[in-house]
């Protein structure tokens, strides 16, 4: 193969180096680039790509996961009575807690029956385990372990147990990517929580920080306020944690005040997360009531 | 016979090796030190041997590492097409810089592939990145004389064990 093999080789010099191939091949990747960006013509390509690709993430990860395994296995004993403690100590008041929701709920119930509300939000949820690979630290994007054989969609709401993560934006066979709430392309309607002020919370470049710009100086806004999902835009459902207010201060024009918001959810752990499934109405009749009672054979037996 | 196989496999289990290091998840505070592994070790193997490397190559392992890092198709592949050319093109004088000269030159080289990347999201509609953005090529560069001397101790492991 002809190699250029000094550097007054002539400019268009055929072989392996030649400013034409780069030419050519830097055409086919920008064309590459404009289709992926603007279309989806080369989400099939990525489709097929994955079933290749999926094995090496699994094995990209056992550098961590045995670091994690190794520290699990050199504690010592002390740490660990101390952690169980602690953790029966957290499981007791998780318990109260829970009793008294499950008292809440029931009240909630009722009233809801009472006020004959047509549609309780029903929410189907779905466990999915964040493969824990992150490309890039300017964008906020997680891998989970569910995919379109999961019968994840494009656009579903991701949650954690403190709140919302962010979106499902990409779908493969049996992983798909979720661009966080913070990442800086995202932004969220949220209420804040005491006000009922309706605001919309951007991502920034930080994993901790949310930021919402273009508040009216004169808003009823503090600093400890709850943020939460308003519902508007159809993606996130009404009613969960976003995050709260850290700061308030005046933009550049001094028209306007910019809060900061820390997420309620951890996004920066790896982890379980919950996928919300879309909240389209059902159409068509209910499911059957599944068979209650002893299995048939037993029935017929226990007839006299 | 045999050792151009050993090469061979050298080769392939080096490019395997840096696409493993490259998708390994590290600690939130290390992500922005991570060096372009990628692209140093096809740094090398320009330098080294180049009959293996060409422009068509380094497009090849680009796209598989835009479908691996979920990355705009194309965009690795024309950051190593860039770096190859480049590479490629001042192989014989970067081959005999002493150690430090090269690292400052992988330096330069992974700037350029930064800003590359910058225009590329900038083009993207992407907001501009933060200032650890910018810490990749010192931790690259830092990381070259490393990666230079261990492919080098195994390529000549490789030439010894044959003779």
């Amino acid at each position: 193969m002809a190699l250029a093999n000094n550097e007054t080789a002539p400019l268009f010099a055929p072989g392996a180096s030649s400013t034409l191939r780069l030419i050519a091949y830097l055409a086919i990747a920008i064309v590459l680039m404009v289709a992926d960006h603007r279309n989806d013509y080369l989400a099939r390509v990525r489709w097929g790509l994955s079933t290749a690709i999926e094995p090496m993430y699994r094995i990209a990860a056992w550098p961590s996961q045995i670091a994690r395994q190794v520290s699990l296995a050199i504690t010592d004993r002390e740490e660990l009575t101390e952690r169980n403690s602690q953790l029966s100590e957290q499981l007791l008041l998780a318990q109260a807690r829970l009793n008294r929701l499950s008292v809440l709920r029931d009240e909630n119930q009722r009233l809801q029956e009472l006020l004959d509300v047509q549609r309780s939000l029903g929410l189907g949820v779905q466990l999915a385990k964040i493969i824990d690979v992150d490309t890039d630290p300017a964008r906020h994007r997680i891998v989970i372990n569910a995919g379109a054989r999961q019968r994840v969609e494009i656009g579903q709401a991701v949650l954690d147990a403190r709140g919302v993560m962010g979106q499902v934006v990409e779908v493969l066979p049996n992983t798909s990517t979720v661009l966080l709430i913070t990442d800086p392309a995202h932004a969220l309607p949220v209420t804040v929580e005491r006000t009922g002020m309706r605001v919309i919370a951007h991502g920034s470049v930080a994993l901790d920080r949310l930021e919402l710009p273009n508040v009216p100086i004169s808003a009823d806004i503090k600093v400890g306020d709850k943020l939460i999902t308003s519902g508007l835009g159809g993606h996130f459902p009404e009613g969960f944690p976003v995050g709260e207010i850290r700061s308030i201060s005046n933009d550049a024009s001094g028209m306007f005040a910019v809060a900061d918001a820390r997420p309620s959810a951890a996004l920066d752990r790896s982890g379980d997360v919950l996928i919300l499934h879309q909240l389209t109405d059902q159409v068509g009749p209910p499911a059957p009531a599944p068979a209650e009672g002893p299995p048939a054979s037993l029935r017929n037996e226990t007839k006299p | 016979m045999n050792r151009a196989r050993a090469n061979t496999w050298l080769f392939w289990g080096s490019i395997l090796l840096c696409f493993m290091l490259q998708l390994m998840p590290l600690p939130q505070a290390l992500l922005p030190l991570k060096p372009y592994w990628l692209a140093l070790v096809l740094a090398y193997w320009a330098l080294e041997m180049p009959e293996r490397v060409s422009l068509g190559l380094a497009f090849l392992l680009g796209l598989f590492g835009d479908a691996l890092m979920g990355d705009l198709l194309g965009e690795h592949a024309m950051r190593l097409c860039i770096l190859c050319f480049i590479l490629l093109r001042f192989r014989s004088r970067l081959r005999f810089f002493p150690m430090w000269q090269q690292a400052l030159a992988v330096f330069a080289l992974l700037l350029n592939d930064r800003i590359v990347l910058v225009m590329v999201r900038a083009c993207a509609g992407e907001p501009p990145p933060p200032a650890e953005f910018w810490f990749e090529p010192v931790t690259g560069a830092l990381a070259w004389p490393w990666v230079f001397l261990l492919l080098d101790d195994l390529r000549a492991r490789v030439r010894t064990t044959e003779s």
